[in-house]
């Protein structure tokens, strides 16, 4: 800014900043609006729904008989402890493998590494979802169809590759000193991996874990494909066909929705620091 | 590999032997190897296969002549295709809009420049299921919640049944989709402007180049490569895409297949629906060309746009 504009600088900064924020919260108010009005329609009677689906719930419109109807008829619990089973034990899997080839990738010399971390890395780039077929004839083959542990293999072997990538970038950063002065104390390499390295890439640990768990969670493709029995499926799937069933119970499906967002939105708020940490020493690398 | 890798103990000219590598590796290698690249392969092999009774017999290129050529598959394959690069298109939108949003956010010293990153990144993080719904029912002309919104701003005139035209079923959803994976650029975009050195924008400033135009000068040429590298992970998400249009439209990718992107025609012609036989052989087909599309997208990017788009070390 020029000195000699002064004070019109100033107003003209200040007029800019208001700008800023005016589109930053119209655009938030965009991105925000569609979750915050289905969940407060999920909150009210049916009437209420449509009478004034833009009011909030209040006493007179306060409703629960949606929750009621899913609780009743979607086995739910069964979904959601799947879900969790799923996403959990992929992710146990992915970290500990990943970890594990990341350290191998990022310590050692050997002749086949660099090709070994470029195999490893198509992955990223080539969706799983091409081998849809292969997959299926290979469950098929082995009698997984209609088990989680079909789900968790293909999640693990989805999730292996950006996990590798992003543990190797870390493993580089740990001082070979500090290795090195390990060995010489007469650590074997398994130690010196699980004693040294892993407890100082944690925090990336912990991004990878955020950000390989949210796909895993919403899939919606391979449930349908490998796991679609009633035993065995996942809340995405489950809260898919309960809604396709119940398309005219509006109560119904609101809630259903809601039962969705819910726990998206409270995991996002224990870790969004993590995940967007992640995300941005993701790009500037 | 670090240049300061470790010498083995004892290196003497022939090392001993690490059997801890293979201990390391063994795990991730294997299931990559068999429930991704196997399967992978194995897709890509049955595609020059066809089954006649029980018998799977060589077939060479024939499955993609039926589908390019064949009444059969024809139609339907070009309309997924070139459904699916009009919703790649639309889905581009996202990152004129995410770059604008980060450049706001990235302004310096922004008050609740966390809180709105935190709430325009939201929508990602939901699935397809609650997304396509959820806009459904927003949509839906019977519960007139759009009409009466757009009435509310004096348009009401411009509501249709979005989903359900043919003409605008598909901008639409694709419309959804940069709704919900506008915070990936964004997010992105903030972080390589955050990233970018000070005595960068002062050198331009002290050349006098400031506000819109350091914009567009300085700062939008430096995160080019991020751009490139969203773009292609777009790309290669839109051609395996499948949730959002069998949420909302179901498997038929209605109405009148206008939807239909390859996603949903593997889905179908893998598994059959109504009246169609389900065909593992053309369904792989389907997902060979899916592959090979991706594939050429890649390269495209990593030998032409990525060496163009030059990183710079800060």
């Amino acid at each position: 800014m020029r000195c000699s504009a002064g004070s019109t600088a100033i107003n003209s900064k200040l007029a800019r900043r208001f700008a800023a924020h005016a589109v930053l919260i119209g655009y938030t108010a965009v991105a925000l609006w569609p979750v915050l009005f289905i969940l407060a329609n999920s909150f009210k009677s049916r009437r209420a729904i449509f009478a004034a689906p833009l009011a909030l719930p209040g006493p007179g419109s306060f409703d629960l008989v949606g929750y009621t109807t899913v609780l009743r008829g979607g086995s739910f619990g069964t979904y959601f402890a799947n879900s969790l089973i799923v996403t959990l034990a992929s992710l146990a899997g992915i970290i500990a493998f990943g970890s594990m080839a990341a350290f191998a990738l990022a310590e050692y010399r050997f002749r086949l590494n660099t090709l070994t971390g470029l195999y490893l890395m198509l992955g990223i780039m080539i969706p799983i979802r091409l081998g849809t077929i292969g997959i299926l004839e290979l469950m098929v083959g082995t009698h997984l169809v209609n088990t989680l542990a079909a789900l968790i293999l293909v999640y693990i072997a989805s999730g292996l590759p950006i996990a590798v990538f992003v543990l190797t970038e870390f493993m580089r950063t740990i001082s070979d000193d500090l290795k090195n002065a390990g060995r010489i104390d007469g650590l074997s390499e398994y130690e010196i991996f699980g004693w040294l390295a892993l407890p100082l890439v944690r925090p990336a640990l912990s991004t990878v874990a955020v950000f390989t768990m949210i796909p895993i969670w919403n899939d919606l493709w391979f449930p349908l494909i490998l796991a679609p029995g009633e035993s065995t499926k996942t809340v995405t799937l489950g809260a898919q066909q309960f809604i396709g069933q119940y398309v005219t119970d509006w109560n119904a499906v609101l809630a259903a929705l809601s039962l969705g967002i819910l726990p998206v939105i409270m995991l996002y708020v224990l870790f969004s620091k993590n995940l967007i940490r992640g995300i941005s020493s993701g790009a500037i690398k | 590999m670090t240049a300061s890798a470790p010498p083995p103990v004892g290196a003497a000219a022939r090392r001993p032997p690490r059997p801890h590598i293979i201990v390391f590796l063994a795990p991730a290698l294997l299931v990559y190897t068999a429930v991704m690249i196997v399967p992978l392969l194995e897709t890509l092999r049955l595609s020059l296969f066809i089954s006649v009774k029980n018998e799977t017999v060589f077939r060479g290129l024939a499955n993609f002549g039926t589908l390019f050529f064949d009444d059969r598959y024809a139609h339907a394959f070009w309309n997924a295709l070139r459904n699916n690069i009009f919703f790649f298109i639309i889905q581009m939108l996202q990152n004129p809009i995410g770059i604008g949003l980060a450049a706001l956010l990235a302004l310096p010293r922004l008050r609740a420049s966390a809180f709105y990153r935190t709430a325009i990144f939201l929508p990602t993080l939901l699935s397809f299921v609650i997304v396509g719904f959820g806009w459904k029912l927003i949509l839906s002309p019977l519960w007139g919640v759009a009409p009466s919104l757009l009435g509310d701003v004096g348009l009401k005139f411009l509501f249709a049944p979005y989903l359900g035209r043919e003409s605008s079923a598909l901008t639409t959803l694709g419309l959804i989709s940069v709704w919900q994976y506008v915070g990936v650029p964004m997010m992105l975009c903030y972080a390589a402007l955050i990233a970018i050195p000070d005595e960068i924008i002062d050198a331009a400033e002290v050349d006098g180049i400031i506000g819109i135009e350091q914009f567009f000068k300085v700062k939008l040429p430096l995160i080019w490569p991020t751009v490139g590298m969203i773009s292609i992970l777009t790309f290669v998400g839109n051609f395996n895409a499948f949730d959002l249009v069998y949420v909302t439209q179901g498997a038929l990718a209605g109405p009148n297949y206008s939807t239909d992107i390859l996603g949903t025609l593997l889905y179908r012609t893998f598994f059959g629906y109504q009246l169609q036989l389900g065909d593992p052989n053309m369904g792989a087909a389907v997902a060979t060309m899916m592959f090979l599309i991706i594939l050429a997208g890649v390269c495209v990017y990593l030998f032409a746009l990525q060496r163009r788009l030059n990183r710079y070390q800060f």
